[in-house]
């Protein structure tokens, strides 16, 4: 049985349906992102869950119970809220022992959970510090051990990290997926940043509207979006309008209006006549020189812009139709940032098993 | 580009101009204060330790050559135990207002926090609006209101007929005074607790309620202990007024509910002892700041502990 089962649940704010008929289903030990643009109702969704907003229409069952009716004080989850929400009348160790308290444990208990949670985020030497005379990072662990101190069977992450900067972040990052392994609790984490989403989740609910676009692994949303949303939030795509002219169990070839025709990767319900979407990753796009013609997918082009990011660099070029496809260039040798200028002929060309085809 | 010498130079002259306007601006108000604050203060020090003018206010300060100095009034206020009976009382009347109008004035701050913001504006005019008319004006209307044939009085002696007690007076008592104490010193309790109040973050609130706590636990765990510095600014304003206040005791109360306030003025203006009078006055403002210390100093640890 799943731990967490939201099924048919919908949320109306007036006329504009927040949560619209949403359905999940979360395992036990399981890190799940709600990702999506702001006011796409993930945040919402996690409301509901932890039951300072009650919905519509729907259901949420927690162990196959259903805790419509159970207030937030009472449901054995805990939030990790964006600005944190520490007490600053309180210590780092009173903050961390409140949920102790107010479940009424005794003092010798109290005191040995709270230091093991502190331990666990490394901050057993601060535990007498007020939250004014800490960082943003470790007042992050101090609400990350509070939720944690007691056990919950779920645990509820909204936005946690944004307010941290990018360096912090990401040892945040690491620090998240370490906890969530030793302590085994299910988390459910609500971002807008698609890059956190890919490194922290074990599934990825991708949001829009209301609604879930695609439920999957990472590495299922990046490389097989269901559909154009999703291609386009997950990371950078350069998309194609594109007719199937042949679809074959191996392969697809699409024709591609002014241009030509592509091959691309088999695609359940890709029919021969249907319309829809090619859409390539950059990091699946070579650029070259303009002679070069080695695989099957190559077009000419001319370099509209780049952006040197220090890594790598992406390249936009443009096609002879004035589609925009982007290419990636590593910029692994030392003094080659760039290999082309604004305004060069270049090829591009990707394998016939890249990208893939969208119906919508 | 500049010079680096002419753009230290520059700030020099900034950081001199910006003293210098601190000095300006700051001026007025510290002649003023000690224009209208330590000289008189001073005049009263002095005049504690004088003797009386044979037909009131003082005697010279120096006769014959002779400085004319003495501790006759100190030896005075502490010989009898009136005068500490009296400051009890005051601090008593002082510490129940206090803490009626912490009391009263908390669920209406609450409210008006708690209150969308723009309906905050107009709850907090009216809060205040009975500031519009006089003061004594107000103090009177509580005569009426409380008088014997009001239908307040009325109302009180019927219904303590029917359990067959002895009809009571309300006005021109202790009880008058202090429903005239809280009245006027209401809004000076609400202000602060409403400013305090509107300033927490709500995220804090669902946070305890995330964590377990029941509404109760709620308020008493993080609600009230963040408005504690609140409590500490609006009690200053309530109680060092009510300590020194003489004309709602006079109004509103009987011949025997005579505060601090009243004892200094009629020092001054009844038996025209100045000297006496300025000691009660020095030993009020004694107090006075003693106990404002203290809550500045328990509001400075609640500001940093809650900061």
């Amino acid at each position: 049985m799943a731990l967490l089962e939201l099924r048919n649940l919908t949320r109306r704010f007036g006329d504009l349906a927040a949560v619209d008929n949403v359905s999940l289903s979360i395992e036990s030990g399981e890190f799940v992102t709600l990702l999506g643009p702001s006011g796409c109702g993930k945040t919402t969704i996690l409301r509901m869950i932890a039951g300072f907003d009650l919905p519509d229409a729907g259901e949420i069952l927690l162990d196959g119970k259903n805790i419509a009716d159970v207030p937030p004080e009472k449901r054995p989850l805990h939030t990790v809220f964006q600005s944190y929400a520490l007490f600053p009348h309180m210590t780092v160790a009173e903050n961390v022992a409140f949920p102790l308290r107010m479940a009424r444990c005794d003092k010798p208990v109290i005191k040995t959970k709270v230091q093991e949670a502190l331990e666990s985020v490394h901050l057993w030497d601060r535990a007498h510090a007020y939250p004014h005379e800490l960082s943003g990072g470790q007042k992050q662990r101090v609400a990350l051990a509070r939720s944690l101190v007691n056990r919950p069977r779920l645990l509820l992450l909204d936005e946690p990290l944004a307010a941290l900067d990018a360096k912090l972040r990401e040892e945040m990052q690491h620090e998240l997926i370490d906890l969530q392994r030793d302590v085994g609790i299910t988390f459910i984490f609500v971002t807008h940043a698609q890059d956190e989403a890919l490194a922290l989740s074990h599934r990825i609910a991708v949001m829009n509207q209301g609604r879930i676009e695609q439920f999957d692994e990472p590495s299922k949303i990046y490389g097989f979006p269901r559909n154009r949303f999703v291609a386009d939030f997950i990371g950078n795509t350069s998309m194609m309008e594109v007719q199937v002219a042949e679809a074959a169990p191996t392969h697809l070839r699409l024709a591609v209006p002014g241009l030509g025709e592509i091959a691309a990767p088999p695609r359940e319900g890709a029919r021969a006549g249907r319309r829809g979407w090619f859409a390539v990753r950059p990091e699946q796009v070579r650029i070259g020189p303009a002679q070069d013609r080695e695989l099957e997918n190559h077009f000419c082009g001319k370099v509209r812009s780049f952006i040197y990011v220090g890594n790598v660099t992406t390249y936009t070029v443009e096609l002879a139709d004035g589609t925009p496809i982007e290419a990636l260039l590593s910029n692994s040798a030392p003094g080659r940032a760039r290999f082309f200028e604004v305004g060069d002929d270049v090829a591009v060309s990707w394998r016939h098993d890249a990208g893939v085809f969208l119906h919508e | 580009m500049m010079s680096p010498s002419a753009g230290a130079t520059m700030r020099a002259c900034s950081s001199m101009n910006s003293r210098f306007g601190r000095w300006v601006v700051s001026l007025p108000p510290m002649l003023f204060l000690l224009l209208f604050f330590v000289a008189p203060s001073l005049i009263m020090v002095v005049a504690s330790f004088r003797f009386p003018g044979e037909y009131g206010g003082l005697a010279p300060l120096v006769d014959q050559g002779q400085w004319q100095l003495t501790l006759e009034t100190y030896r005075f206020f502490f010989s009898d135990f009136i005068y500490a009976e009296i400051f009890v009382k005051s601090f008593g009347v002082a510490l129940a207002t206090t803490l009626i109008c912490i009391l009263l004035a908390y669920p209406l701050a609450w409210l008006i926090a708690r209150s969308p913001k723009r309906h905050q504006d107009v709850m907090v005019l009216l809060a205040v609006l009975p500031f519009a008319s006089n003061f004594l004006i107000r103090v009177y209307a509580w005569m009426i209101i409380l008088g014997p044939q009001a239908a307040v009085a009325r109302a009180v002696n019927s219904l303590l007929g029917v359990f067959g007690f002895e009809p009571v007076t309300l006005l021109f008592s202790p009880f008058a005074v202090l429903v005239g104490m809280v009245y006027v010193h209401l809004p000076f309790m609400i202000l602060p607790l409403y400013t305090n109040l509107a300033k927490h973050d709500p995220a804090l609130l669902d946070a305890a309620q995330d964590l377990g706590a029941n509404a109760w636990q709620r308020f008493w765990k993080v609600t009230w202990p963040l408005s504690l510095p609140g409590i500490y600014s609006g009690s200053v304003l309530v109680f060092i007024p009510v300590l020194g206040m003489f004309a709602i005791p006079d109004i509103l109360g009987g011949t025997g509910d005579i505060l601090i306030g009243n004892l200094i003025k009629e020092q001054f203006l009844g038996t025209r002892d100045w000297p006496f009078g300025a000691t009660l006055s020095l030993m009020l403002t004694l107090v006075v700041l003693g106990l404002a210390g203290l809550a500045a100093w328990l509001a400075r640890r609640g500001v940093r502990r809650h900061a």
